[in-house]
């Protein structure tokens, strides 16, 4: 496996071991407290329909010529990478809430109890549309992750495979732990998910566009370090801001 | 509004979120890529740049 690769199916898999613990919070609460039948029957049909995106687009966007395919998808990439990037770092620096899976799993339960009780097919239909809903918005993020990367290289088998066995770790450990994984350092792992696709989206919109990296493929190596030390920094940075205003605010 | 704008709006909000001058920024950096590089000039250090300004322009219009 390349170092290319190796940092698409790292990518992949974290981003998808985030948003599958997001997932998880919500059919959990819908399982615990409705009906565990309906929720994984809605888990199922979500990751299907998941699948099909992939397995529908996955060989349109390989059959573009390469140039246009790291142009676009490049510059995609680097637009929804810098989206993850910009609220991890706004998170880390407190200027905004981490995300609770204890809270978020608190407020899906109490409005999973408040909900009607109506059935179709003998099946609860509020825990069934509220567990397809969950994974299937959450797994849009990674399916988009896993067509950009997977396309860029021509690897979309060993992207779905990363995001595969993350949501077997993750549903693994939620089955035997019955309860949403708060401990996760879900804010750290978008972090370095945020700074991966930036960095993969620099290095190929820029080659897309017609540029040459020095030392081919290796720039890689100083373009993720360098993206992760940057956005480390813009942490220090908005923390320093806040201790300052925080320090005038108190003297005047 | 029609579906088709929905749909639209939809994948806007999922691809660009609520920070539009960050895409902006990011087809216009791509773009003077493509020029300078045409023009047989080293370009790859136009991309690095232009984000680490963009991500900072960003963070600083969030707060």
């Amino acid at each position: 496996m390349s170092g290319a690769e190796f940092g698409l199916a790292l990518s992949v898999f974290l981003a998808c071991a985030v948003e599958a613990v997001e997932a998880l919070t919500i059919v959990l609460a819908v399982g615990t407290t409705r009906d565990w039948r309906s929720a994984l029957y809605g888990v199922v049909a979500g990751v299907l329909a998941l699948a099909v995106v992939v397995a529908a687009l996955g060989p349109a966007l390989t059959a573009l010529p390469i140039g246009a395919l790291r142009v676009v998808v490049g510059g995609l990439l680097l637009i929804f990478g810098l989206q993850w990037l910009r609220k991890a770092i706004l998170r880390a620096a407190g200027r905004k809430a981490l995300h609770d899976e204890a809270a978020a799993f608190a407020a899906e339960r109490d409005q999973a109890r408040a909900a009607g009780d109506a059935r179709t097919w003998g099946l609860d239909g509020y825990s069934f549309t509220i567990s397809l809903k969950g994974v299937l918005l959450e797994g849009l993020e990674v399916a988009f992750i896993v067509l950009t990367f997977g396309a860029n290289q021509h690897r979309v088998g060993l992207a779905a495979v990363a995001a595969g066995l993350a949501v077997a770790l993750v549903a693994g450990v939620g089955i035997m732990a019955r309860a949403p994984l708060a401990r996760v350092p879900e804010n750290l792992m978008k972090f370095v998910v945020g700074a991966m696709l930036s960095s993969f989206g620099i290095f190929w919109s820029a080659e897309g566009a017609g540029a040459s990296w020095p030392g081919g493929d290796a720039a890689l190596l100083a373009i993720i370090p360098g993206v992760l030390i940057a956005a480390v920094a813009m942490v220090a940075w908005l923390r320093a801001e806040a201790r300052d205003t925080a320090s005038l605010r108190a003297a005047g | 509004m029609n579906r088709l704008a929905r749909i639209a709006a939809g994948v806007w909000e999922f691809v660009v979120g609520d920070d539009w001058l960050t895409a902006v920024g990011v087809a216009v950096a791509i773009g003077v890529t493509a020029v300078i590089a045409a023009a047989g000039t080293p370009a790859w250090w136009v991309m690095p740049i232009a984000v680490l300004v963009l991500l900072a322009a960003s963070l600083r219009r969030a707060h």
